[in-house]
């Protein structure tokens, strides 16, 4: 219902109900359109802003060659990117902004109307085109024949199937989603797997792990074992030593740590960034992705951000040499929660 | 010296054989025929989506460059002892982040097309989200341009994966980062959310396909979608012609502008070596995305501070926000509420309530015609108010999304902050529906006074019988029809539920929602002044009879005639 209509309904008066649309207003000339000395001068700087073009991407190519890119020479790379750069931008700048120069001063700034045509086509013209459609139709016996239809139908729907199903059904691999349940903590043929420096792979002892200190450890041995990264990102753990008075353990973990040393996967809870950043004087570890932060001295649990469980603990030990060990896998799945993680 | 009077001069002949070459072949007179004179209108908010489409072709062809020299593996390389940068030698890394370096600093102009291209891709997103504004704001969508609005709305879907698969391929940490939350979002998804990312990253994260897979999505299938959707978006624009700001002469019916050539041709085309030459400058002299700086992905690292391209901000952010109380396990399974509701469901509403917006407004107004003069946005209240409080929800995820920087930048604390933000996504779009809404009817309201009294000239007068006023200037009929022209919608009124012989009428309960709708659209609206109105103003007696502007004397003298 737009308002233009009702403009003649109105009662009989002399003004009358709406404004009437003035047209377009005077043209104003620009100062190039009257004086031939503005137009020259257009003209002019025209040219120059060209010029400059030409010159700038002369300068680019010229660079090319005199900084070739040899190693060992940052400066090279500084001044070739540079001098590339400089020429390709203002090359392309001045040829922009001359032709707009030239667009703005000299080339015709008087408006013109056009009318618009509507969209919908008019009645003749959709009474042909729902006949033409009729007639193809009656002539396929797309109607009377339903079976027909129906076979087309199915036909088309299914066909696609031929390349979705191999295209999917390789796509996750062998899709053995457990694999989200164990990491490479598990004890390998009996022997439990010694926790071990990134990247240099040394085993642990507990003297080598001072009060507030931290580090992230992995299973010794694991860089040479296939799958290297996908075994990484869920084995990684912060070790961490505290004061064992500061430590808050529950009674089913007073063994998994050793003489305040604890063990938690790096893999935050949330969406699985690495848990990077300690705070020693709280003993808060902080997620900088999304500021998830975990209470060390409190098994992990989340104090504050989006993260909902805490950090998974490793239960550790000391073997036979005195080097700290994995007492087993994670009891629980380690990174962000999914759909079975608790089944 | 008018572009009419030039074309005086015969054409060379071998232009004349080479369009006669074309025209015998293609028919290309009945093309320039056609089109070479249509008619633009001139503002500069139609540049904004020049912008977008020009950003694009630089990002194609700065594209098609780094794909001569990136290598889209994870195969694990040992980078040589003898090259830059010096940091990175002997480093364990992806094929990916070796041949990333390698084109950085061992071919020339490598690391300025790295740079253009990382630009081209902020400033093509920026441009539509700006664009899209624009359309928004002016009411572009409305019929008959709909269905381009959401042609345009699916190209920002696009653009913003085509940026992520672009961002995750140097396979540095930062980028192993976004990959590894995509992985746990992907997981949140309920039922199948294990499978599918098993599927994205073919087994389990990182995996060995990721980067080859995203490459494919990244050099064909996206750019390719989206030039298919640029040609439609393009070809719609010519189709319907484009819209145009209201002013004197300019209606529904007609496009008042400037022909397409040359006037056309000079400024969009100029346009785009503009564009172009920005971003070459901004890729010459601004170092963006140096991953050398990052190191290579390792699951285990990651760094303090870092920011996603600022069109993933948001989802960032609103994951940030997300308290992280809302996981919570049903029957043994994990619906982990902190991850979908942020990452898929906030900007799920977000996404959907942009682009079913056109067809919303349309089922409240009711209006069938065809509308090719844009509103001013303070003449639409409700709309501009409803486009202002979605993006106060969305910059506060972005300032979510950039809680650590705050709290390092003015220290304070990253608890409060986003505490605060929490309520403010909230709070913040209903406090800026109101202001907004209430600065449109403001300015209406101002339109309205000026149209009826005219500008304010400073120049005070004295009566005879001591009364003061100011002298206003009346407005010409140009500047009237500005403020006076557009149309006001107002609340339909629906038929009874019962016609006269008490049979209940179909479709009475979706006239009612419609009705509400349209109620709460244009319930509160200023009408433009008419006629009448400003007969009515004008007859104030001699007041009016005052000349607004002194023609050639000092306005003293005029005063002590008035006296």
């Amino acid at each position: 219902m737009s308002i233009e209509h009702r403009e003649h309904v109105g009662e009989v008066t002399t003004t009358p109900e709406r404004f009437e649309n003035p047209g377009i207003s005077p043209h104003r000339p620009r100062l190039s359109d009257e004086d031939p000395r503005a137009a020259k001068r257009a003209e002019r700087q025209t040219i120059l802003i060209f010029t400059l073009s030409i010159l700038a991407t002369v300068g680019g190519i010229v660079g090319y060659f005199a900084f070739p890119i040899q190693a060992p020479s940052l400066g090279n790379v500084r001044m070739s990117t540079l001098t590339l750069g400089l020429g390709l931008g203002i090359g392309m700048l001045g040829i922009g902004v001359a032709a707009v120069h030239w667009a703005k001063s000299l080339m015709s700034d008087v408006e013109r109307v056009e009318e618009r045509h509507v969209q919908r086509s008019d009645d003749a013209t959709r009474a042909a085109a729902v006949e033409i459609l009729s007639t193809g139709a009656a002539e396929s016996n797309i109607a009377r024949r339903p079976l027909l239809k129906g076979a087309l139908g199915t036909a088309l729907a299914l066909a696609p199937l031929s390349f979705l199903v191999p295209l999917i059904g390789n796509l996750g691999a062998d899709w053995n989603v457990s694999k989200f349940r164990h990491t490479a903590w598990a004890p390998v043929n009996g022997k439990l797997r010694r926790l071990a420096t990134d990247p240099s792979d040394r085993p642990i002892k507990p003297s080598d792990v001072t009060i507030g200190s931290v580090v992230h450890v992995m299973p010794q041995g694991l860089p040479d074992e296939p799958g290297y990264l996908e075994e990484k990102a869920k084995a990684v753990v912060l070790l961490i030593r505290l004061d064992p008075r500061d430590l808050n353990e529950p009674e089913d973990r007073k063994d998994w740590s050793y003489e305040g040393i604890v063990a938690y996967s790096k893999i935050c809870t949330h969406v699985g960034c690495p848990v990077a950043l300690y705070e020693r004087q709280t003993h808060h570890l902080l997620c900088p992705c999304h500021q998830s932060t975990f209470d060390v001295a409190n098994q992990a649990k989340v104090v504050f951000g989006p993260a909902k469980r805490a950090l998974p603990q490793l239960p550790i030990a000391l073997d036979e040499e005195g080097y700290l060990v994995a007492q087993s896998d994670f009891l629980e799945p380690v990174g962000p929660s999914f759909w079975e993680r608790e089944r | 010296m008018s572009a009419e009077t030039s074309f005086s001069k015969a054409p060379p002949a071998a232009a004349v054989a080479a369009a006669d070459f074309l025209d015998t072949r293609l028919g290309v007179a009945k093309a320039v025929k056609g089109l070479a004179r249509k008619l633009f209108p001139d503002h500069w908010s139609f540049l904004l989506g020049e912008i977008a489409l020009y950003s694009f072709i630089v990002i194609l062809i700065s594209g098609t460059f780094l794909t001569m020299f990136f290598v889209p593996s994870v195969a694990e390389v040992r980078y040589p002892m003898d090259a830059l940068p010096v940091t990175m030698r002997g480093q364990q890394m992806s094929e990916a982040f070796a041949s990333t370096l390698n084109m950085s600093f061992h071919v020339r102009g490598g690391l300025l097309m790295r740079q253009i291209h990382h630009w081209a891709a902020l400033v093509f997103i920026g441009a539509i989200v700006v664009h899209m504004m624009r359309v928004f704001f002016t009411g572009a969508f409305r019929k008959p341009r709909e269905l381009n609005y959401v042609i345009g709305f699916s190209m920002l879907i696009m653009g913003l994966l085509a940026g992520l698969t672009g961002y995750s391929l140097p396979d540095d940490v930062l980028s192993g980062n976004g990959l590894r939350i995509t992985d746990g979002v992907v997981k949140s998804i309920p039922i199948i959310g294990s499978y599918l990312s098993y599927m994205v990253f073919g087994g389990e994260f990182p995996g060995t396909d990721t980067i080859p897979r995203m490459y494919t999505l990244h050099i064909l299938l996206i750019p390719g979608l989206i030039l298919a959707m640029v040609g439609a978006h393009l070809f719609l624009v010519f189709w319907h012609k484009h819209t145009q700001y209201p002013g004197p002469g300019r209606t529904h019916k007609n496009v008042v502008g400037y022909p397409l050539f040359p006037v056309y041709t000079a400024k969009a085309g100029g346009f785009f070596f503009i564009v172009f030459g920005v971003l070459a400058l901004m890729g010459a002299t601004m170092s963006i995305n140096s991953v050398w700086n990052y190191g290579p992905f390792d699951p285990s690292l990651v760094s303090a501070g870092a920011q996603p391209d600022w069109y993933m901000l948001f989802l960032e952010g609103s994951l940030r926000l997300m308290p992280g109380a809302a996981e919570v396990v049903i029957g043994g399974y994990t619906l982990s509420l902190n991850v979908l509701i942020p990452a898929v469901v906030v900007p799920g509403v977000l996404f959907t309530l942009l682009g079913a917006y056109p067809f919303v407004e349309a089922f409240a107004t009711k209006d069938t015609g065809e509308h090719h003069v844009l509103d001013r946005p303070r003449n639409v209240p409700t709309r501009t108010a409803i486009g202002v409080a979605i993006l106060s929800a969305f910059f506060v995820l972005l300032g979510g999304g950039a809680n650590d920087l705050l709290a390092t930048q003015f220290q304070l604390s990253i608890n409060a902050i986003t505490l605060v933000f929490r309520v403010l996504f909230f709070v913040l779009p209903f406090v800026a529906f109101i202001v907004t809404k209430r600065i449109c009817l403001g300015l209406q309201r101002k339109d309205r006074e000026v149209s009826l009294h005219g500008h304010e000239t400073g120049r005070v007068v004295r009566f005879a019988s001591g009364e003061y006023i100011e002298v206003h200037q009346p407005l010409d009929e140009y500047e009237r029809w500005i403020r006076v022209g557009h149309d006001v919608y107002r609340p339909l009124e629906i038929e009874p539920a019962e016609d006269l012989n008490g049979v209940r009428r179909p479709g009475h309960g979706k006239d009612k929602i419609r009705a509400r709708v349209s109620q709460f659209f244009y319930q509160d609206r200023v009408e433009p002044v008419t006629p009448a109105e400003l007969a009515a103003a004008s007859a104030h007696g001699e007041h009016d009879a005052l000349p607004a502007l002194p023609a050639d004397r000092p306005s003293e003298e005029l005063d002590a005639r008035v006296h």
